[in-house]
């Protein structure tokens, strides 16, 4: 009896093999890795040495590791949590009064911008922010002028296109959460002369505060993964201004040959991913018992 | 009385969407203007020639072939793992169940940037490094989490009365889920194929880190090269290509998200 419950279970097999060599095989050889000195080419590609926290503390006195772990926080408030957090709330919410055409006018610029492939939303941000590019004509056209985005504010440029890449989501999320809100919740506020604002924060908010927790969760990690949009627009740089630790672990990795503190960054991501992927199933959970 | 907040919201969500559409306006105009530059402008002459010029085999044909082979083979590999995976998961009460869902959860939030420097690591130990047949099975696995979660929640729909009539006819189980499941979700087999699809037809950093021989690469990453040999002067040529290249997920997403909605679109929740 016992045996035939276990081989029930064997479908769930080919997915599991799956998981367990491509997934939690490279985590595991990630962390093993980064303490030692493996590298693309030469003599430490052949036979790689255990180095111990060499590459750790590296990453500590090292200038490029904490400038690229404060890009990334300072990418991540700004490009996800602000930007397209906020944005989203406030489309979905402006959705809820506008006429129909606008809003689905408004929908599908919106979504476009997210459905195209990666690289050619890439293309088209780093046209817009070039110095002839259309933000800077725009510029112009009301007299003023415009900075060379890509060099002088690269950071500003790559967390601008990244709101505008990944907004879709939270407005999709946020969307389908105040179709849920109740009609009438917000009319017999409105009786009772709640303002605007009061009605939002005191009555809208609280209602759908477990779809903007998952919603801060999900564009967290979405975000954190960043790499194809900041590699076509900067490369990183100038001087490493706009290198994350995505952009950094392929840097030391495949550009210095330096796979051992390369996969030293990648762990340190994986951890950060591990920690809010956490807290996002547990999110989940507490929502369906 | 609700005419004026109205109003001012056509306004804002008007200047949005504009914001929204410029960075693509470039796209639209440079594809089909000769002398395209990176000012957007009304091209004074436009044409098809940037179509022509990069409709030739090696740069469009064969990368694209290269595109559909790693997003069709991939897609297929999900379908069948999370299928299989899905079946035991949805019909079977187990103390296994739940742990393995919120693993399957779990892995649906690993960054998958992250894991490129081990992968490639790895794949250089088992010597699978520009294998199209191991890029596909590991982009597959990149995506089958969400996969599994999917399936299995579009298997939950379909009422398990049906499947006991084939049991009590000597049915195996595999043969029920075979002629009696698989038929009645096809819609969701369909959603998840094109979901995973859309996916790895997209996907750059992958194929960017895993395969080598050009004509091996798919159009996300040849796109990348010409841009780096030729972007600096053939703009025009790069937006058509792009153009040309996003043109099937762009059909593919209008077909899904018609037949089921923004639930679709909700469920695209992790982007490699």
């Amino acid at each position: 009896m016992t045996i035939r419950r276990y081989l029930r279970l064997l479908p769930v097999v080919p997915s599991v093999l799956l998981l367990l060599l491509f997934l939690l095989a490279p985590v595991a050889w990630s962390f093993y890795a980064s303490f030692t000195n493996a590298a693309l080419s030469g003599r430490a590609a052949r036979d790689p040495q255990w180095v111990g926290l060499e590459n750790y503390v590296r990453m500590f006195s090292d200038d490029a590791f904490p400038l690229a772990a404060w890009l990334t926080v300072v990418f991540v408030a700004a490009s996800a949590v602000l930007g397209q957090n906020v944005l989203g709330l406030l489309i979905a919410l402006l959705m809820t009064r506008s006429r129909k055409a606008v809003s689905s006018w408004v929908g599908t610029a919106v979504v476009a911008a997210w459905v195209l492939p990666e690289i050619v939303a890439a293309f088209a941000a780093y046209a817009y922010f070039n110095r002839e590019g259309t933000l800077n004509q725009m510029l112009a056209f009301f007299g003023g002028q415009g900075p060379d985005w890509l060099y002088t504010f690269p950071l500003v440029a790559i967390i601008l296109a990244n709101t505008w890449r990944g907004t879709a989501f939270s407005m999709l999320v946020y969307r389908a959460a105040l179709a849920d809100v109740p009609q009438d919740v917000s009319e017999a506020a409105l009786m009772d002369g709640a303002q605007g604002w009061q009605r939002l924060a005191f009555i809208t908010l609280p209602l759908i505060r477990s779809s903007i927790a998952t919603n801060l969760m999900l564009i967290t990690l979405q975000t954190l993964a960043v790499f194809t949009l900041i590699w076509v627009m900067t490369a990183g740089g100038p001087a490493n201004a706009s290198t994350t630790l995505p952009v950094l672990a392929y840097q030391e990795a495949f550009k210095f040959g330096d796979i051992g503190y390369g996969t030293a960054v990648a762990s340190v991501l994986i951890v950060l991913g591990v920690v809010f992927g956490a807290v996002y199933v547990r999110l989940l959970r507490e929502q369906k018992p | 009385m609700m005419s004026r907040p109205r109003l001012a919201a056509d306004i804002a969500l008007a200047v949005i969407g504009f914001c929204f559409v410029a960075p693509l306006l470039w796209l639209l105009l440079a594809a089909v203007d000769p002398h395209a530059g990176y000012q957007t402008a009304v091209p004074s002459a436009p044409s098809m020639d940037n179509f022509g010029a990069v409709f030739t085999p090696e740069l469009l044909f064969q990368p694209l072939t290269n595109s559909f082979l790693l997003s069709a083979g991939t897609a297929a590999v999900n379908l069948v793992a999370a299928v299989l995976a899905a079946y035991p998961l949805s019909r079977y009460q187990s103390r296994f169940n739940k742990p393995f869902m919120y693993s399957v959860l779990f892995g649906t939030s690993l960054p998958v940037t992250a894991i490129m420097v081990p992968v490639y690591g790895l794949f250089v130990q088992l010597q699978l490094l520009d294998s199209m047949m191991a890029t596909i099975f590991f982009m597959a696995t990149t995506t089958l989490p969400m996969a599994i979660w999917m399936m299995k929640n579009f298997m939950d729909s379909v009422p398990l009365e049906l499947e006991e009539a084939a049991w009590m006819d000597g049915a195996s189980s595999m043969a029920a889920l075979r002629t009696i499941v698989l038929p009645l979700m096809r819609q969701g087999l369909g959603v998840v194929f094109i979901f995973v699809f859309i996916q790895a037809w997209g996907n750059f950093f992958v194929p960017f880190i895993l395969l080598l021989s050009t004509a091996k690469q798919p159009a996300a990453v040849s796109i990348f090269s010409f841009f780096g040999q030729h972007g600096a002067i053939a703009y025009g040529q790069l937006a058509a290509f792009s153009i040309l290249y996003s043109v099937p997920v762009l059909l593919l997403y209008v077909l899904v998200s018609r037949s089921v909605g923004s639930s679709f679109a909700l469920s695209g929740s992790v982007k490699g």
